[in-house]
């Protein structure tokens, strides 16, 4: 591979990272809402049971 | 949503297969060229993504109201994130093509670290003012500013280079071919259906992150 | 005189009247300035030539008003009396100009001194780059009273007011330095002035929106 091809790999190759992260961020934001709905639903089943 | 994702799919397949197997080989500066047909529409990008924000900004200067907020303060995010891409994808290309990592001869680089420190600022503001109407309003300035700063900067970085040192390097190389053009025009649209599609889930988490606070305000009380 | 400018020079008046009796801002303007030309003066190598000097002279230039614009909304914020005035029967930008037009005398006055100085210690200033100085001080003033008013709503105030003032101010330092050294002075003294009008009227325009609640 010549130096040429290694920069233009690492130019994309950072531009895919940088994607993977920001899909990896997102993850955990919707793993936190999940959660957060859940405590909702739990708390909105007890009102309505009691 | 889900419409905006598959274009953004389909967009970026296509780009792919213009940069890998349409576009030849620039003459002059060998297959480093390619990182052009990323880097620039990503450069594009940033400002789009600047301009929707301070556009939004307007709007909530303009008739108020809390999407706005939202909507702009997600856009200059997404422009964050593009303008920080930008900064790196250069820096590789400037070491591709002329050696060294970084280059003030580079005005675009340049004004994309003073684009860089300027929204990093707004981010620092916001989050130090309470949130609120007076937040809103503030950051909607700030945001304004920012278009107002582009221009400007570009004029002063341009007019830097003539007492610090003569442009040595120049981007441009020789004309474009037809196909070259394609692929860069392919590579532009499919950054714009990434960085739009990016847009709009970031809004949906944080809207939904907003709704669950009234949510669980409501069920508590 | 209309009510406007009525109103635009009883608030700069109250400012630099206060400036007078408590001597919290001025003072410290210039000898911050001095300290810093004392210290550039260590900085610089000994071959590094004028250029070099008129280049750490904008930096003075610009941290100096960073330290009178900090200060500039610090009594209306101790007093609470922001609010009041936002309330008062009064534009509200008249409040952004009174204070543009004192920072831009407290600015003034310390290069008053800062420039003879500079002069004296370094290289002398010609005519261009006294006017690119007197330029570059109504845009940063312009701005930086807006700004101040931004950092002054948040928690961390005084903190966060050089971080937004500093990549704004990049253009004038380039338009200063430029009017300074550059055997072409007018294309930066021109620059300078298209930044002060952009800016004093977005300035202008805009600072109703920050102070009101």
């Amino acid at each position: 591979m010549s130096a040429g091809e290694k920069y233009v790999a690492a130019a994309y190759g950072v531009v895919f990272v940088f994607v993977l992260v920001w899909v990896v961020i997102i993850a955990a934001k919707l793993a936190r809402l999940e959660r957060e709905t859940a405590e909702l639903a739990e708390l909105a089943r007890e009102r309505a049971d009691g | 949503m889900r419409s905006i994702g598959v274009g953004a799919v389909a967009l970026m397949a296509a780009a792919i297969v213009m940069i890998v197997l349409v576009a030849p080989e620039d003459a002059d500066q060998g297959i480093s060229q390619k990182i052009f047909y990323f880097h620039v529409p990503i450069a594009l990008t940033a400002y789009a993504c600047f301009g929707l924000g301070a556009w939004k900004a307007l709007r909530l200067l303009w008739r108020g109201g809390e999407r706005y907020d939202l909507e702009s303060y997600t856009a200059i995010h997404q422009g964050t994130i593009f303008g920080a891409l930008t900064l790196v994808t250069g820096s590789i290309w400037a070491k591709a093509s002329w050696g060294v990592w970084w280059t003030w001869s580079s005005n675009q680089l340049v004004l994309f670290l003073v684009l860089f420190l300027f929204y990093c600022a707004y981010f620092m503001l916001r989050y130090s003012v309470e949130p609120g109407a007076r937040r809103e309003r503030i950051s909607a300035v700030y945001a304004l500013f920012g278009v107002a700063l582009i221009p400007v900067s570009f004029f002063a970085i341009r007019l830097a280079n003539d007492f610090i040192h003569p442009t040595v390097f120049t981007r441009e190389g020789p004309q474009m071919t037809d196909t070259m053009f394609a692929a860069f025009l392919a590579g532009w649209a499919a950054i714009l259906a990434l960085a739009y599609l990016m847009y709009r889930v970031e809004l949906s988490g944080k809207r939904t992150d907003a709704n669950l606070r009234e949510l669980r305000e409501a069920l508590s009380s | 005189m209309s009510a406007y400018a009525a109103d635009v020079v009883a608030l700069a008046r109250k400012d630099l009247r206060l400036e007078l009796r408590a001597r919290d801002t001025l003072p410290a303007m210039l000898l911050f300035v001095l300290a810093t030309l004392v210290v550039f003066h260590f900085a610089l190598p000994g071959g590094a030539g004028d250029d070099a000097a008129y280049g750490l002279l904008w930096v003075a230039l610009v941290f100096t008003s960073l330290l009178g614009l900090a200060r500039a909304w610090v009594p209306e914020r101790e007093g609470g009396a922001l609010d009041g005035l936002v309330l008062a029967p009064c534009d509200r930008s008249a409040i952004w100009l009174g204070k543009t037009l004192a920072t831009l005398a407290f600015l003034g006055a310390a290069e008053l001194v800062a420039l003879p100085a500079f002069a004296l210690f370094f290289a002398p200033l010609d005519l261009t780059a006294v006017a690119g100085v007197v330029l570059a001080n109504v845009g940063i003033c312009a701005v930086g009273s807006l700004l101040s008013a931004m950092a002054v709503a948040s928690r961390s105030r005084e903190l966060v007011l050089p971080l937004l003032l500093l990549p704004l101010s990049i253009p004038l330092v380039v338009g200063g330095v430029g009017a300074s050294i550059s055997p072409e002075g007018g294309t930066y003294l021109a620059f300078l002035g298209l930044y002060d009008l952009v800016f004093a009227i977005l300035s202008w325009a805009s600072f109703e929106y920050v102070v009101t609640e």
